[in-house]
């Protein structure tokens, strides 16, 4: 049992006290949200008052909204007065002290997707100073990004250093009352990541939250922002491929993207989290908002993502194209086990002129999985000359998963062109038998099957993250034939 | 002792007897034919010596290199060295000829003992033998079987033969859909890698492509039981009076 489990513990056998919320020193609220449990969030991060009456107008139109149910997923209803909404990282006495202290089947894990040494460290959660090495690391990439201005910190450290950038575009992309869990990220978000590209500078490494320090336990609601300037570039890792345990089932991210002129922001996901057990109890539900603003002229916002943990995915990154000539791109592969869901694609908004966006969605189903392609391509009336191109393929692995497709267009614009292609697909007998025939196992066989059917988004993934990404496909879909 | 035993070997698909007690003896170094019409079990007999679970061996054995083969799994038995040339290869989206290759003749190497071949040596052997079958070289880099004619496909299973050099290698029905010259490519194939050690069984239909690949042996199978064997002689037979003769016989 962690920490926070049992001061919460603490807390609920003492039954409720009235006044803990202007208790500052606390670590941690007992469940439950209120305007006091805001009003407590903000002052703890010490926060501006503009924020603070942010997030409450957040909260006050989140109570009027309802959960959306359009999805095509279930779970039970979520009770979020039962939800803890602040509570302090861990300290590092209470934290592992080396890898020998954490679960060896997370170990395991970590060794076969090949994971250095000192980010398995890291992303175990061990304590700093075990640590000491990676941080170093970690600390001059930060100074070599500080000398051509960009800007790569916590969502709280931005808040204190550059209120300013963070006043100007906050909420800007997904307005806080956006939809019932992006409202809900708004009014009680913790933590996230910030990043600001000047004019002009082209980012020199890929920004991974592996380098980011000072994050850990950025909690289930985590915000994040990039704003890349005229003629920038960026390119954003986000997630691990090694899997994520937390004791929040539910989790509610914001990402929200800006580039302006001439900019380029590239997007990356590895999204791990735990699924739950085969019959899909504990685990993650990922609701997340992302959406990117291709606000400039000749803009380009491109979102790739490998989704293969969490019991609930429901997440749609989205590009919308303002800016002339700008260009939107998603690609997916999202695979779903066990008793796994994911309801998951994309919207392009095309409303500059000779707007282009690009739609590959890969999905596999294995197991009891269920999984839904849901996309929106929208040509609005001022987007002359916009085209689109969509490729949604499913595979299904075994006879008791499941695979939608839910396309949306709304062209008003008659000088547009799109383009849906769709497929669905097994993995056949067929060719497993042909690949054993050649002397390749059945796993290998399945591995090797399956990444061909991914292989158009494996290649806009960042090299390093594109082996780890099918290292991890292998092992996720490991036992699902035969 | 013969390469390949078969001994009283029944199977069914779905639970439909399809062969009927077949006995076959193959030397190494030697080249069996099987000609039968539609539907008397010549392509069950080769997804049952590839290890195609869909069928059911009901009855009988089969030794292979004096172990028994039912005992071993697909890949093992193609680590060993049994080759299926499939009559309707499949496709691979996505995964480039070459590099599904590698990955199975690395499996093969390695199951010998022998060392996995660097790039630049497995690039060299591929187009040898690309060469070697006259396939057009571009196919190497294409997604396996993706889009490629009948007759590409059939010279993509020899030109694999041709990689991985196995000892017994069944041909199904290897000449079905190829015009002259791409029959003649494929049996310039197999002729080249005839040797001692190595065997073949040819499965067709028809004659025609005997003429190229002569056998030594030639067995006509009907309704799941080889009703009839001798020399290449026998295949002409066969061109000349049709199966009629011998599904009275197997009546």
């Amino acid at each position: 049992m962690s920490a926070t489990t049992k001061t919460l513990d603490e807390l609920n056998s003492r039954g409720y006290e009235a006044g803990f919320v202007t208790d500052i020193e606390q670590d941690t609220v007992p469940p439950g949200l209120s305007e006091d449990v805001i009003r407590f969030i903000s002052a703890k991060k010490e926060e501006p008052e503009w924020l603070l009456e942010w997030r409450l107008e957040a909260y006050r139109k989140w109570l009027e909204m309802t959960e959306p149910n359009w999805a095509h997923v279930r779970h039970g209803p979520i009770d979020f007065q039962a939800i803890s909404y602040f509570s302090q990282p861990k300290r590092d006495e209470d934290a592992p002290q080396s890898l020998d202290d954490i679960d060896p089947k997370i170990k395991d894990t970590y060794d076969r997707l090949g994971i250095p040494l000192h980010e398995q460290q890291m992303l175990a959660g061990v304590a700093v100073d075990a640590v000491f090495d990676s941080v170093s690391v970690a600390t001059s990439y930060k100074e070599k990004l500080k000398e051509k201005g960009i800007v790569f910190c916590s969502m709280s450290e931005a808040v204190r250093e550059h209120p300013e950038l963070v006043r100007k575009y906050l909420g800007t992309v997904v307005p806080s009352n956006d939809n019932f869990f992006a409202a809900l990220n708004s009014a009680v978000f913790t933590d996230g990541s910030f990043v600001f590209i000047p004019k002009g500078v082209r980012c020199p490494m890929e920004l991974s939250t592996y380098f980011r320090i000072n994050a850990a336990n950025t909690g289930q609601f985590e915000r994040t922002l990039i704003v890349a300037e005229d003629a920038s570039y960026v390119s954003y890792l986000e997630g691990c491929t090694a899997p994520m345990r937390d004791e929040n089932q539910l989790h509610a991210a914001v990402v929200e993207l800006v580039a302006l002129d001439d900019a380029q922001i590239k997007y990356s996901t590895v999204q791990n989290w735990y699924p739950g057990d085969e019959e899909g109890r504990g685990g993650i539900y990922n609701f997340v908002t992302k959406r990117g603003l291709c606000k400039g002229r000749n803009s380009k916002i491109s979102w790739t993502q490998v989704e293969t943990g969490s019991a609930i995915t429901w997440k749609y990154p989205s590009c919308v194209l303002r800016g002339d000539n700008s260009v939107g791109e998603f690609y997916s592969v999202a695979v779903t086990r066990a008793r796994q869901q994911a309801d998951t694609g994309t919207k392009m908004i095309h409303m500059g002129k000779n707007t282009r966006s690009t739609i590959v969605s890969k999905g596999i189903s294995a197991g009891r999985g269920e999984q839904s392609y849901r996309g929106l391509v929208r040509v609005t009336p001022t987007a002359s000359n916009a085209r689109n191109y969509s490729q949604c393929d499913s595979m299904l692995m075994g006879d008791q998963c499941g695979a939608h497709t839910f396309p949306y267009i709304d062209v008003q614009n008659p000088t547009a062109q799109i383009e849906h292609e769709a497929t669905t697909s097994k993995i056949g007998e067929d060719q497993i038998l042909y690949c054993n025939q050649r002397g390749i196992s059945t796993e290998d066989a399945v591995s090797l099957i399956v990444n061909g059917f991914c292989k158009e988004v494996f290649r806009t993934l960042p090299m390093e993250f594109a082996v780890e990404a099918q290292k991890l496909l292998e092992i996720t879909l490991e036992d699902s034939v035969g | 002792m013969a390469l390949l035993e078969i001994r009283n070997l029944h199977a069914s698909v779905e639970g439909a007897e399809i062969l009927k007690g077949i006995d076959l003896s193959i030397e190494a170094g030697r080249v069996h034919a099987i000609m039968g019409p539609n539907g008397s079990g010549k392509s069950t007999l080769a997804k049952v010596l590839a290890g195609d679970e869909r069928y059911q061996v009901t009855g009988g054995e089969i030794l292979y290199r004096g172990k028994n083969l039912l005992d071993l799994a697909p890949e093992e038995r193609a680590r060993d060295g049994v080759f299926l040339g499939f009559q309707y290869p499949v496709e691979i989206p996505g995964v480039s000829n070459t590099y599904f290759l590698k990955a199975a003749l690395n499996a093969i190497r390695k199951y010998r003992g022998e060392s996995e071949l660097d790039a630049m040596e497995f690039l060299q052997l591929i187009r040898e033998r690309a060469k070697a079958v006259k396939l057009d070289e571009s196919l190497l880099q294409r997604p396996v079987n993706e889009g490629f004619s009948g007759g590409e496909k059939k010279r993509n299973e020899i030109f694999q033969l041709a990689v991985l050099e196995p000892m017994m290698a069944i041909l199904d029905e290897t000449d079905s859909g190829l015009d002259i010259d791409a029959l003649k490519t494929v049996a310039d194939g197999v002729n080249a890698m005839r040797d001692a050690e190595r065997a073949f069984l040819v499965i067709t239909h028809y004659q025609r492509l005997l003429n190229y690949i002569v056998p030594d042996e030639v067995h006509v199978l009907v309704n799941g039981r080889i009703v009839k064997s001798g020399g290449k002689e026998l295949a002409e037979e066969l061109e000349r009076s049709g199966y009629a003769l011998f599904e009275e016989a197997a009546a």
